[in-house]
C-alpha cells in the first residue's frame, strides 16, 4: 500500500499499510523508540483502506482490514485513523496469535515477577498498569498478556497504552508531554490518548516474568480484597482469553498451571491511589 | 423398566484436573473443557472401565461415602449419569 510501517511489539512483528499518510505518521511518533528490523517477516498484517478510491478524499473513512477481519465493522473517520490502526493491531493478535495463550489483561513486573490484572473495559486494568509503570514497576502491557504454554512465563506485549476519559488527565499529570500521542475526542470509546511506554519497558520487552499475583480489579466501590479460588479464577480467565479454545489441550494445561501457581484476588477500589495501595499490599504478602 | 447402563470414557480420553471446589475436565475427543463439582468427579473415578447402572453404582459408592440421611441415592445418581452423558463424559453402554 501507499504508506507503510513495520513495528515489533514483544514477540509480534506487525506490518501496517494505509491509504493515508496520517495514521502511519501517528504510529511513527508513538513507536519511534521501538527496535526496528526490516528483514524480519511480519506475523500480523493490518490494512487501513478506503472502501472506494474517492473515499480517500471525500468524507475519508478508514476501514480496518488485514489477515483477519470483522465483517460489517463500521469504519472510523480519518481523524481517528490512529485508533483504527491500534484496533486493527489488537484484532490481528486476538484472532490470529497461537504461539502463546492470550489473556485480556494488563501486566507489570518487578524483579522478574509479574502482576497480571484481568478485567473488561472499565475495570481500570489499563490505568492501573500505566500508573504502576510510572513507578518502580516495568510495564509489560495494558491490553494483552501472553502466557508461554511451555514455561508458564508471562511475556510482555507493551503497545502504546490506550488511556480513556478521566485516565488521560490522571496519567498526563505524571509524564512528559513528549510521551503522549494526539488526543482523539469523541471516539466510540470516549476520549482516547495514547501513552508511550517508558524506555525501560521497551528495552526489556523480551524479558519474561514469572506470574506471581493475579488480580481481577473492579473500579468503583469501597476498597475491598476478596481471595479467589482456583476454580473461579480458571473460569474467569477462560472468558478473558481470546485463544483458549483454539489452543486445545495446551491451553487447558497452561491455564490450569497458571491458576494453581498464582494466587488470585478480586479487588474493588474507589480511586487509583487506593487501587495502587491495595496492589502493593497484596504484592508484599505474596512475593515474599 | 431396567436401569440404563453407562460406561465412562476410555482411559486417555479425559484429562481431569481438580481446582479447589471445581474440577476441570478436558475431553481430548471433542476438545471441550467441562467444569464440574462433586459428585461428578467421584462418580467418574468409581466407574473405571466397567458398565454401571444407577442401582449398582449407588451400592459401590456407599462403600466409600456416607449416604446416611440421603433418600433415594439411586434416583440422584441416575440424574447425574444422564447429565454426564449429555456432556459426553459417559456413554450409554
Amino acid at each position: 500500500m501507499r504508506h507503510n510501517i513495520r513495528i515489533a511489539v514483544g514477540p509480534v512483528q506487525f506490518r501496517i499499510g494505509s491509504d493515508w499518510a496520517e495514521p502511519i505518521s501517528a504510529l511513527e511518533q508513538l513507536y519511534a523508540g521501538y527496535p526496528q528490523d526490516d528483514a524480519r517477516p511480519a506475523d500480523a498484517t493490518v490494512r487501513l483502506f478506503a472502501a472506494r478510491p474517492w473515499r480517500r478524499w471525500v468524507r475519508p473513512s478508514v476501514h480496518i482490514g488485514g489477515d483477519f477481519v470483522v465483517p460489517d465493522a463500521l469504519p472510523l473517520p480519518l481523524s481517528m485513523g490512529l485508533l483504527a490502526a491500534e484496533m486493527g493491531m489488537n484484532l490481528q493478535v486476538a484472532l490470529g496469535w497461537r504461539r502463546h495463550m492470550l489473556l485480556h489483561a494488563s501486566a507489570v513486573a518487578r524483579d522478574d515477577r509479574a502482576l497480571i490484572m484481568s478485567g473488561e473495559s472499565g475495570s481500570g486494568k489499563s490505568t492501573l498498569a500505566a500508573l504502576l509503570g510510572e513507578g518502580d514497576w516495568r510495564l509489560m502491557g495494558d491490553e494483552f498478556t501472553l502466557i508461554d504454554p511451555a514455561s508458564g512465563d508471562a511475556l510482555a506485549f507493551p503497545r502504546a497504552v490506550s488511556l480513556k476519559n478521566e485516565a488521560i488527565a490522571a496519567v498526563a499529570a505524571q509524564v512528559d508531554a513528549a510521551r503522549l500521542g494526539p488526543l482523539m475526542a469523541g471516539t466510540p470509546k470516549g476520549d482516547i490518548r495514547h501513552l508511550i511506554p517508558r524506555a525501560d519497558a521497551i528495552a526489556d520487552m523480551h524479558e519474561p516474568a514469572r506470574p506471581t499475583l493475579l488480580l481481577f480489579p473492579r473500579f468503583g466501590g469501597a476498597a475491598a480484597i476478596e481471595p479467589m479460588g482456583e476454580g473461579e479464577a480458571f473460569v474467569r480467565l477462560t472468558e478473558a482469553s481470546t485463544n483458549y479454545v483454539a489452543l486445545g489441550e495446551a491451553g487447558f494445561a497452561a491455564l490450569t498451571r497458571l491458576v494453581r501457581e498464582t494466587p488470585a484476588f478480586g479487588v474493588s477500589y474507589p480511586d487509583s491511589a487506593t487501587g495502587i495501595a491495595l496492589v502493593e499490599q497484596l504484592w508484599a504478602e505474596v512475593a515474599k | 423398566m431396567p436401569d440404563p447402563a453407562f460406561r465412562a470414557a476410555p482411559p486417555d480420553a479425559l484429562r481431569i484436573e481438580p481446582l479447589g471446589e471445581l474440577t476441570a475436565i478436558f475431553d481430548r475427543r471433542s476438545m471441550q473443557t467441562h467444569l464440574v463439582v462433586s459428585p461428578m468427579p467421584e462418580i467418574l473415578a468409581a466407574m473405571g472401565a466397567d458398565d454401571w447402572d444407577a442401582a449398582t453404582l449407588a451400592k459401590r459408592l456407599a462403600e466409600s461415602f456416607d449416604f446416611d440421611g440421603v433418600d433415594d441415592v439411586r434416583t440422584i445418581l441416575a440424574e447425574r449419569l444422564s447429565e454426564l452423558a449429555a456432556m459426553g463424559l459417559v456413554a450409554h453402554a
